[in-house]
């Protein structure tokens, strides 16, 4: 293995990562509007309104403790580590096997909680309550994505998300009950992290529905900034993961950088319909009760063990 | 250890062990002289904790050492042996027990509950016993030091006995404590076997080479299971734990949920994986079920209580049960004859063993400055603790992330070891237990998303936010003991979790002497980074990489940040949505947080709810959450108990003629039989 080229690699995808989160949320912001029947943002209003946050002063609450300040830096880096290990541009990856899929679960789990901590800080009657929904909502939706993972992980033999993407991409291609099961819980389960419709509404600011907003509305400036890149950057990664597992074509295995060519249009054209669709879901359908969550979630994680049932059944001997 | 030739670690262990006794008898020559206890002898006792994990380490890859010692009953001497699980258990022991006795050395205050000199002694004598649990050799010695740990620990839980409701759970414990013991003996009585080999059955030299029919070794798993259940606090024998930890010091909660717990498990797995060879599959299978149902009640009961030491106390119960289910598939694969799986489920249980010791000690010592520094226990009069004991708070934070099993911290490790043994049991050869057991595995997977939220509201509603009452700006931080014995804890939950390789390479000394496998030569391959026990390709993980990773991207943001834009700050009120009052009041408390983990989980609970009605001048709003238990279980068998000692009551007249009348009746029907 050619370390330097890997290593090369391992950088770009980081990169690759960090400029394309916020245009992957900017292209589901447009597609959202012309669903609804609205002029579009530019596609690069995420950028202006990241360097319009980076260059205003943070207005910080005078009770804010240190684990306040702290908490954005380490969402965006948990964010970051998590879309770097996600196999996007190539499966060799040198910082794959730092982290396999349950410590990919792990690293949203820590982002999660920091990010309910820095929502608890301020003493704010929004804030707890946003902690408190973003807490019944991680803790419903962590064990599905595991045992979507658990059934990747038992056709492919592998926690590893590189093996899995690659016994994937080398199987033919025929429907699996079993992965289908599991693609629907993926999707449910990504809708709900990632604070869409019909879990939460990333648009907002009432009282009543938000559970991300809630959380992060004592903070501004620089922070906000990091955090709402930090948000980009896990739509990004679920994308991508939801890509890799279901749809692994076009991710290359060696670790030439002339394999480029083909991995970063075969991404973007994966990225553009999984972002229309993404607004398509988000445009049908309805806001839900927050205690119709549970059972939103509840019907993720009911397929995702019915989809390793599934292949512990019929495909176990494939 | 470098010893000298004819003193074993052995030796040295029981040297240790008599020192933990001459400190506690040291106590009582001057049982009211607080610094002489506080300042000398437990920061004594501390470094005998130590010592004790050093040599302990050291054995771990000696061969088994015995001795006989001659005390006991005539004929009855007591064995003792060290082996690789004795030394593991007894590492366990003196580490944390290290961390706790510096901690208790600054947290003692005068003129509280029993005399210092006193608690001292039991203190020490509670150490002891443990030690000798683990050092046991025969049933006999098992059972003493199993009873002076029971009671000791009994004394130390009502410390402050002037208080009904600690003797109430002093008393719970005791019985629960004793009907364990119960199974004990009779589980060793079963596996002694007929007895034919006379007074030396009762050894476990002699147990180990019994063969047991079936029927007999099944009878001795169950009744192991009842025993060391009942001190585990498995389902449905958990109900002391509760009652128990919150009622004791807050360094004896430490002690009995970090280190004596883990006896409970010792004791088990020396029942079942050396003593009993030959487990058949439905032990495991049993084992699992018990486990993650323990799990799951353990940490949905701890997402719903308001005392923050009943929190930690449910939360132990949840990490109970996840040890519980590891030893399940540990039996299952064994049964089955997979050694290599057998070794990766044993070593996620050893593993955990340690991990829970370090960070549930840690987190009940937290609770224990937070007791001092505010006189309160209910987490909805706390809050914004962090400024005010920022010592504390960072390193309960540290406690929160291990203990919600989140990466790079030591909770995680063991988690993860565990998910990788469930992903093997579809391997399993046995037609409906390899499809159902990887659905156990989704069931752990939602109690550990769940200890995410028990901790976040642990360490949210204590230590973030706004001070709920007046009297919390007194607060003051740890005092520089105190703050040793955590910052000793908090290590060890990184240590375990940054170099999982090298702790997994001294588990293999204890897998190796029970299964004959172990998985480090396998690793040891991949470097000291990767740990990766099957096989790179099909599962690793680089906590250091991973840790690394994060600081350099936060790092390398922090400084882009600045370098490009700026880091003005201005203080200024809370934001809030622009609601122009705020109070307080209006943060979540405990109950509120909870409040939606109430309505998900309502069938688990027994909730008793007044509400204030509409027109109430002094509304009121209580929720009582029980458990199920007391009235499905401990109250029809009280009743009974009752109904039979109201049945034998009559006997008892209080009248001294009735008396003798029973003792003339007696001697006439005995003479009467005699004769006959």
């Amino acid at each position: 293995m050619n370390s330097a080229s890997s290593l090369l690699l391992q950088f770009l995808e980081l990169v690759t990562a960090l400029v394309a989160a916020p245009l992957l949320t900017g292209w589901v912001n447009q597609c959202r509007a012309w669903f609804g029947n609205r002029s579009a943002p530019p596609l690069l209003q995420f950028y202006r309104q990241l360097a319009k946050l980076f260059e205003k002063e943070v207005v910080l609450a005078g009770n804010a403790s240190s684990l306040f300040r702290a908490a954005p830096y380490l969402i965006f880096a948990c964010m970051a580590l998590a879309s770097m290990i996600v196999p996007t541009l190539s499966t060799d990856l040198p910082f794959g096997p730092a982290a396999d899929a349950i410590a990919l679960v792990g690293i949203f789990a820590l982002a999660r909680v920091f990010i309910a901590l820095a929502g608890m800080d301020i003493g704010t009657a929004f804030g707890s309550l946003g902690a408190r929904r973003e807490m019944l909502i991680g803790f419903l939706a962590e064990p599905a994505l595991l045992m979507v993972f658990f059934t990747a992980s038992l056709i492919s033999h592998s926690t590893s998300l590189s093996t899995i993407v690659e016994t994937l991409a080398h199987r033919e291609f025929v429907i699996y009950p079993s992965l289908a099961f599991a693609g629907v819980a993926f999707t449910m389960v990504a809708l709900a992290e990632n604070a869409r419709i019909p879990v939460d509404n990333p648009t907002t600011h009432l009282e009543l529905t938000m559970i991300h907003e809630a959380m992060i509305l004592e903070y501004s400036g620089r922070h906000l900034a990091l955090i709402e890149w930090a948000a980009a950057l896990k739509l990004y990664a679920y994308s991508c993961l939801g890509l890799a597992l279901f749809f692994p074509w076009g991710i290359p295995e060696g670790t030439g950088l002339a394999s480029l060519w083909v991995a970063l249009p075969s991404l973007a054209f994966k990225l553009l319909i999984g972002g229309f669709l993404l607004a398509a879901i988000e445009t049908v359908s309805a806001k839900l009760r927050i205690f119709r969550a549970p059972e939103f979630l509840g019907t993720a994680f009911m397929l995702a063990v019915l989809g390793m049932l599934v292949h512990l059944l019929l495909e176990k001997a494939t | 250890m470098p010893s000298a030739p004819g003193f074993l670690c052995l030796d040295w262990i029981l040297s240790l062990v008599c020192v933990w006794l001459a400190i506690g008898i040291a106590g009582l020559f001057a049982p009211r002289s607080f610094h002489y206890i506080s300042r000398v002898l437990y920061p004594l006792g501390a470094a005998v904790g130590i010592a004790l994990a050093v040599v302990a380490f050291a054995a771990l890859p000696a061969t088994a050492e015995t001795m006989v010692l001659p005390l006991g009953l005539p004929d009855l001497p007591f064995h003792l042996r060290l082996d690789a699980l004795s030394a593991l258990f007894l590492l366990l022991l003196g580490g944390a027990s290290a961390g706790i006795s510096i901690y208790a050395a600054g947290y003692l205050r005068k003129g509280e509950g029993t005399a210092p000199g006193l608690q001292c002694l039991e203190y020490h004598l509670f150490l002891a016993s443990m030690a000798l649990v683990l050092l046991a050799d025969d049933a006999y010695a098992f059972m003493v030091a199993w009873e002076s740990m029971a009671l000791t620990s009994f004394f130390l839980v009502t410390s402050d006995h002037r208080m009904p409701e600690i003797r109430r759970a002093g008393y719970i414990y005791l019985l629960i404590a004793h009907v364990g013991a119960i199974g004990i003996l009779l589980c060793f009585g079963v596996l002694q076997g007929n007895g034919a080999e006379g007074v030396a059955g009762y050894t476990f030299a002699h147990m180990r080479g019994m063969d047991h029919n079936d029927f007999w070794a099944s009878a001795a798993f169950g009744l192991a299971l009842f025993g060391f259940g009942a001190k585990a606090g498995l389902l449905p024998l958990h109900v002391w734990l509760p009652e128990a930890h919150p009622a004791a010091p807050s360094p004896v909660s430490a002690l009995l949920s970090g280190v004596m717990l883990k006896t409970a498990i010792y004791g088990f797995l020396r029942v079942c994986l050396d003593l009993l060879h030959h487990p058949l599959w439905w032990w495991g299978v049993l084992v699992l079920t018990l486990g993650l149902a323990t799990t799951l009640f353990g940490v949905v009961f701890a997402a719903v209580q308001s005392d923050m030491k009943r929190l930690l106390a449910y939360s132990s119960i949840e990490n109970i049960g996840l040890l519980f289910v590891g030893i399940g598939l540990t039996l299952t694969f064994q049964a089955f004859g997979m050694t290599a799986l057998t070794v990766l489920a044993l070593t996620s249980v050893l593993y955990h063993c340690l991990n829970h010791a370090a960070f549930k000690s840690l987190l009940f010592l937290v609770t224990g400055s937070v007791l001092h520094a505010t006189h309160e226990r209910s987490l909805g009069k706390l809050g914004g603790l962090i400024h005010r004991m920022p010592w504390v708070a960072w390193l309960a934070l540290l406690g929160v992330i291990a203990s919600a099993g989140l990466p790079p911290l030591n909770g995680f490790v063991s988690e993860w070891l565990l998910l990788q043994a469930f992903l093997f049991t579809p391997d399993l050869p046995h037609g409906y237990i390899n499809m159902l057991i990887p659905v156990a595995a989704a069931a752990v997977a939602l109690a550990a998303a769940l200890a995410g939220y028990v901790m976040v509201k642990f360490f949210g509603v204590i230590f973030l936010g706004r001070p709920r009452e007046e009297k919390l700006s007194q607060a003051h931080d740890a005092g520089i003991l105190e703050r040793v014995g955590l910052c000793w804890l908090a290590s060890l939950c990184v240590a375990l979790g940054l170099f999982p390789v090298f702790v997994i390479e001294k588990l293999d000394h204890v897998t190796t002497s029970l299964t004959g496998a172990g998985l480090g030569s396998a690793m040891r391959a991949n470097g000291w980074l990767l740990l990766a026990p099957i096989d790179a390709d099909r599962a690793s993980y680089e906590p250091i990489v991973f840790l690394l990773c994060i600081a350099a991207i936060v790092v390398a943001a922090f400084l882009l940040v600045r370098r490009f834009w700026h880091g003005r700050v201005r203080v200024s009120g809370a934001w809030d949505c622009g609601f122009p009052m705020q109070t307080v009041r209006m943060q979540d408390t405990a109950e509120g947080f909870s409040q939606p983990l109430r309505q998900v989980f309502e069938p688990f609970y027994r909730l008793t709810r007044e509400l204030p009605g509409s027109f109430d001048k002094k509304p009121m709003y209580r929720v009582i959450v029980q458990d199920h238990f007391w009235y499905w279980l401990y109250l029809p068998v009280a009743r009974v108990a009752e109904l039979g000692t109201r049945m034998v009551a009559f006997l008892q007249q209080g009248r001294i003629s009735i008396y003798l009348l029973y003792s003339f009746v007696t001697l006439v029907v005995l003479l009467f039989l005699i004769r006959g």
